[in-house]
């Protein structure tokens, strides 16, 4: 492939993931309000639309209509650079995702993949814990109380699930011995070869460390709305809050994403296209995440920490090293 | 190569549309700061002190530890990758590396460091 075709086809794809990704984090909030609604007996939005499927479109444009107010105290340049750092991230994990199979158009084979990293799982891992910077100088930066508590709260509390949340996929790539996200898909060719199957603690513990990592209910604690106000979002406003709120989304179907493509098989699946089939598991992964919202309530701080450390993480190491035996025997 | 230069232009297109959005919004959004408007918020009340307030030392510690454990992880991941054919040999190394940081571990809970006050 010449340099001038290849950056055509990159351009087209980017756009192109750029774009679904952000219809996705739209409707995903649609799809969450509509299904906590109906986990507790309400209807949810309906107004705006049929089913309320234009919420999201009236969300938008009510944000980007509202004043953006910047504190006197807050420092400006990182206050306005931190929801960037914050959402930036979240968006380029879905480079390495492979979403269907090679396609050949005008005999020119194409992979479905935006780049097909050699250290797929790694860049994954190292991109989306870049997030962690948006909020701390985001909580530090605001200047206020609320802000700064969320903020560090935040941050320990990812940097304590990180560790598991690496350990959890060891094993699985002891099993693949690759880190191309592509060459995992492809090992998981038939149903009993993905890896849920043969890494059933690992993917138990990717789950948990992953709904940590992106900050969502039961482990919500940096912006439990009861003591901290919004934690790290207490003084954005406008654009600056929708974005934290759209890589928050973001975020949520990157790890569904990821997590489809090492344990469920990524695109694989019979009858149905390719893309469809990584579709409906992707969208399975945002409901039990809606649905895990609507069931548990929050952690106590000390409870999260203590489950982070003494419960995941010698599980994960304990994991790693059954997986290494089972596989030399 | 090639494949990182993809990844560039996907990180050059986010920050594109980061940036439209907020010049989009900065022309139509109203924008009228006063004083009482730009305080921090704290319940509606006057601002007390300075907002960078004392927190937890503990914070730092778990830091520490995070920091000592990822680092075995970045260890381990190459370990894995190679795993399908390197030796035995690799498989005891390896369980010698993580028995000594379980050993850390278990030494730090039993100091209460990793106990939330």
């Amino acid at each position: 492939m010449s340099t001038v075709t290849f950056l055509i086809v990159s351009a087209v794809k980017v756009t192109v993931i750029v774009t679904v990704v952000l219809m996705g984090v739209a409707w995903a909030t649609w799809l969450e309000r509509k299904l906590l609604g109906r986990f507790q007996h309400r209807i949810g939005p309906n107004m705006a639309g049929p089913y309320g499927l234009l919420q999201p479109i009236a969300d938008a444009i009510k944000l980007i209509f509202k004043e953006d107010i910047v504190p006197d105290k807050a420092e400006k340049i990182t206050y306005a650079l931190a929801p960037i750092i914050s959402f930036i991230p979240a968006l380029l994990s879905f480079a390495v995702v492979p979403v269907s199979d090679t396609l050949t158009i005008f005999g020119q084979k194409i992979d479905m993949v935006i780049s097909d990293l050699n250290i797929g799982i790694l860049f994954v891992f190292a991109v989306t814990s870049l997030g962690v910077y948006g909020m701390v100088l985001a909580g530090w930066s605001s200047g206020s109380k609320y802000s700064l508590l969320g903020g560090i709260r935040s941050s320990a509390q990812m940097i304590s699930y990180e560790v598991s949340y690496g350990l959890s996929i060891i094993g699985v790539i002891l099993l693949a011995n690759t880190l191309s996200m592509v060459e995992l898909v492809e090992q998981q060719d038939s149903f009993f070869n993905w890896f849920i199957f043969r890494q059933p603690l690992g993917f138990v513990l990717f789950v948990i460390c992953a709904v940590a990592e992106t900050n969502r209910s039961p482990f919500d604690l940096p912006e439990a709305e009861s003591e901290l106000v919004a934690g790290y979002l207490t003084e954005y406003s406008s654009m600056r809050y929708s974005l934290f709120f759209m890589a928050e989304y973001a975020n949520m179907i990157a790890v569904s994403s990821v997590a489809t493509t090492i344990f469920l098989g990524g695109w694989q699946g019979p009858i149905l296209p390719p893309f469809l089939w990584f579709v409906i598991k992707v969208f399975f992964f945002m409901c039990f995440y809606i649905w895990i919202r609507a069931t548990l309530p929050r952690l106590r701080y000390d409870m999260l920490m203590n489950f982070g450390w003494k419960v995941l993480f010698p599980l994960a190491l304990a994991n790693v090293m059954v997986t290494a035996f089972l596989q030399r025997l | 190569m090639a494949q990182y230069a993809a990844v560039l232009i996907f990180l050059l297109v986010g920050i594109g549309i980061v940036l439209f959005t907020f010049f989009m919004s900065r022309l139509i959004r109203p924008s009228n700061p006063y004083k009482a408007k730009n305080q921090s918020y704290e319940c509606a009340e006057q601002p007390i002190g300075d907002s960078w307030i004392r927190f937890n030392n503990r914070f730092y510690i778990f830091a520490l530890i995070f920091v000592v454990f990822d680092v075995e992880a970045v260890f381990l991941f190459p370990w894995a990758v190679a795993f399908g054919h390197l030796g035995l040999f690799a498989l005891i190394e390896m369980m010698i590396f993580i028995m000594i940081l379980l050993f850390g571990l278990f030494y730090a809970w039993k100091k209460g460091v990793l106990k939330w006050v």
